[in-house]
């Protein structure tokens, strides 16, 4: 197998692992009650309202997702030549940071679930949107999303190499 | 339901001032078979545990009216009467004022099922307020206290979404067509309304524990779905082959036995509330949010008899697998799901109800021995296999354990039915179960591959029964008696004829009933036994527990006595409260209900009763 062959296994393996601890926090936050951000959740009602088959293709696209972002940190790794667990977690607190304050804020415009704060709940229209930070899901909800991708990037630089 | 509202023929009642508690018949049940709520005649919700029927409260002003509530009634005095829709669990509450006349529905929505391509939040509790005379100013009060009332909650306006819960667990919304404001001081959202002729408001309660909120839209919409829920539940109750007297009474016990019914697990609980207590500012407060083995028999009759089979074979199901943690033993109850740990704690915070304190969570009796158990889980199982059920080869392997274990210890003495607190004794009724027990297991191995030795049981029922018949019999009072070589009153005994241990007419079981009839009877109702003279080692007093006197009825309808049993049966329906709801006790003089409320056992008793008249009289 060529070099390029043997890094896309070791990011895809790791891409995996980073993304199930990153589920893994969320998911413990939730069970905890610190949050009630799940994106799975959010990602699946994208597709149909039925709550369990939402969770399981949430998590589907979720796991891709995962696995697209460790293309992304090797790059940002590979493009700054260097890398390590601290790195990593630092790139995964700022990724946490630019989904609180502005992917999620901008779900209800795209979701065709999401219910939004103007026009109230209507037809599909009715899952409470996250806020600002994700704030509505829970006032730790920032902290453990943050955490979460933290631990997701520290995985990654740790154990990604660049050349 | 106009049968116990007609019979009882009693004035509506006028609404009572701020703070006081209402009677604990005062209340009505609704539910989605996943959680219940208890609204008070005068528009509050006043109990209701989140996410399960076992969880912490969300609102308990029941147990301490600053504990939780969710209240929606006119400003100026008013006169309530109530009923629910028909044959199902939507409650509707008139509310008559000088000024006009408004009709509050409120039920729990239950979700269109997994085909709908909306979401849907784990439960919703709404309730829709509507002018139909005159004018009236309505007020709003919706004040959640989580965690049994010791959390009091923020609240953020989320625009037209409503109103968010904050500092809180899980998710809660009230989303509402009535401008509320937030009464910091009192940690609550408040609102009033003049509203005329023809005009409706809506108050839509949402609820979600792990994930982001649902949140359902108002108006038509809401219409539509209390119109769905109405219809879930007549087409529910269009399952009831029963068509015998007392009908609407029958179905109200089923419905309220439906609403009692875990959805997810299939168990039946005892009760949805804790810690009413037996009498009036009494210490006897226990939690009955929990499934006991002994409701098995009389609930999985009742789902049987009118026609609920998918409800019993479910509920047969967790009976024989949510209690796998204790096989081959069983715990006297066990939790929805089945967990054996329902260690007791009181809730000091609390003042209880009319000051009846200790307010208990969790049963203390739950690991008690009580030797009866298994007589009434054998026949459970027998009445399910003689209704065309089948068991597998870990079932009949189980069963074969229960014998065994019952082989072991039917010798020992035991706390018996009555949970009695005091030292164990050899119960008569503890004894006759254990006959049960061995004598439906022998007929189960008749034609089920069941390990036993079918003579060992054989001759172990009859050195069970000559125990009983010499020390369990008293010659003196001519009856059973409570425990081996006393003269003491059980009303438990009348079950024996109703288990097949004694036939209904033979001398020594009408013995038995005089005896119970001339110590037992107060003002018409009989109590368990007399408290006075056999210690059961619990302080304060208690009324009337309710399903013995339908077990006196049902006892003499099987004798024959069909005139006296209908009386007797009549009279106890009139002590129903105005929607059809009995409780665990009913006290005596009022007649009202007291304890938890409304009570499995009671409502399956009467069912059992109900049914008894009607085969009888047709037989």
């Amino acid at each position: 197998m060529t070099q390029t062959g043997n890094e896309i296994i070791i990011i895809l393996i790791w891409g995996f692992a980073a993304t199930a601890a990153l589920s893994g926090v969320m998911f413990a936050a939730q069970r905890l009650g610190y949050s009630r951000l799940s994106l799975p959740f959010l990602i699946g009602t994208m597709f149909t309202g039925e709550r369990s088959s939402a969770n399981a293709a949430g998590l589907l696209v979720y796991l891709m997702g995962g696995w697209l972002f460790a293309f992304v940190y090797y790059f940002v790794f590979a493009s700054i030549g260097r890398t390590g667990w601290w790195l990593g977690a630092l790139l995964g607190a700022a990724h946490g940071f630019v989904l609180l304050v502005m992917a999620l804020p901008l779900l209800p415009h795209l979701h065709p679930r999401m219910a939004s704060e103007y026009e109230g709940p209507g037809g599909d229209r009715t899952l409470q949107p996250p806020g600002f930070l994700a704030l509505n899901y829970g006032y730790r909800t920032p902290l453990t999303t943050i955490l979460a991708h933290a631990v997701y990037g520290a995985i990654l630089g740790a154990q990604l190499a660049v050349t | 339901m106009a049968t116990a509202a007609a019979l009882r023929d009693e004035p509506a009642a006028q609404a009572a001032a701020p703070g006081d508690f209402p009677d604990i018949g005062d209340y009505a049940l609704i539910g989605n078979c996943r959680t219940a709520a208890l609204v008070s005649r005068f528009g509050a919700v006043e109990w209701m545990c989140v996410p399960n029927f076992s969880a912490e409260s969300i609102f308990a002003a029941i147990l301490d009216r600053d504990a939780g509530h969710f209240s929606v009634r006119p400003v100026e005095p008013f006169e309530a009467a109530r009923s629910y829709v028909g044959e199902t669990n939507v409650l509707e509450t008139t509310f008559r004022t000088a000024s006009g006349e408004a009709r509050l529905t409120d039920c729990m929505t239950l979700s269109p099922g997994e085909t709908g391509s909306a979401l849907y939040p784990q439960h919703e509790l709404l309730r829709k307020i509507e002018v139909v005379k005159g004018e009236l100013e309505v007020e709003i009060s919706f004040a959640p206290r989580p965690a049994y009332g010791r959390k009091r909650l923020g609240f953020a306006s989320r625009g037209k979404l409503g109103w968010q819960c904050t500092h809180c667990p899980y998710a809660a919304f009230l989303l509402a067509d009535v401008e509320l404001r937030h009464d910091a001081e009192q940690a609550r959202l408040v609102g009033r309304a003049t509203l005329r002729e023809g005009d409706v408001r809506w108050l839509s309660f949402v609820y979600d524990h792990y994930e982001a909120c649902i949140l359902l839209p108002l108006g038509d919409a809401a219409q539509g779905r209390i119109d769905r829920t109405i219809g879930w539940w007549r087409d529910w109750c269009a399952r009831c082959q029963y068509d015998g007297p007392y009908r609407a009474l029958v179905v109200r016990s089923i419905l309220a036995l439906k609403l009692m019914t875990a959805s997810n697990s299939g168990a039946v609980l005892a009760a949805p509330t804790t810690s009413l207590p037996e009498e009036q500012g009494g210490p006897r407060n226990w939690d009955y949010r929990f499934c006991w083995i002994r409701d098995s028999a009389l609930v999985l009759h009742a789902f049987l008899s009118l026609g609920f089979v998918e409800e019993a074979h479910a509920f047969l199901e967790w009976l024989l697998h949510a209690t796998r943690l204790t096989w081959q033993r069983f715990q006297v109850m066990y939790d929805l799901y089945g967990e054996t740990k329902l260690d007791e704690k009181e809730l000091r915070h609390l003042s209880g109800y009319r000051g009846a304190r200790p307010v208990r969570i969790g049963n203390a009796a739950h690991d008690q021995l009580q030797l009866d158990i298994y007589g009434e889980l054998m026949e459970t199982i027998y009445q399910y296999v003689q209704a065309g059920g089948t068991l597998d080869e870990t079932e009949c392997n189980m069963l074969a354990g229960v014998g065994r274990h019952v082989l072991r210890l039917w010798r020992e003495p035991d706390q018996g039915i009555w949970e009695t607190r005091s030292q164990p004794k050899h119960h008569t009724f503890s004894k006759a179960m254990c006959w049960v027990t061995l004598d439906r297991l022998r007929r189960l191995a008749g034609t089920h591959p069941i390990e036993v030795d079918c003579s060992h049981l054989a001759r172990e029922c009859e050195i069970i029964r000559a125990e009983i018949e010499s020390r369990g019999f008293h010659e003196g009072v001519s009856s059973y008696v409570a425990y081996y070589d006393g003269d003491e009153p059980d009303a438990s005994l009348l079950l024996l004829a109703r288990y097949g241990y004694a036939k209904p007419g033979e001398p020594r079981m009408q013995g038995t009933f005089e005896y119970i009839r001339k110590t037992l009877v107060q003002d018409k109702l009989i109590k368990r036994y007399r408290p006075e003279r056999s210690s059961d080692g619990i302080h304060g007093g208690e009324n009337a527990f309710a399903p013995c006197s339908f077990w006196a009825v049902e006892y003499l309808a099987n004798a024959g006595d069909h005139e006296r049993a209908k009386r007797g049966f009549e009279r106890l329906c009139t002590y129903a409260n105005d929607v059809g709801l009995f409780g665990e006790e009913i006290e005596w003089t009022t007649h009202k209900p007291m304890g938890n409320f409304p009570q499995a056992f009671t409502h399956v008793s009467l069912i059992s009763a109900a049914i008894a008249l009607y085969e009888r009289k047709t037989a």
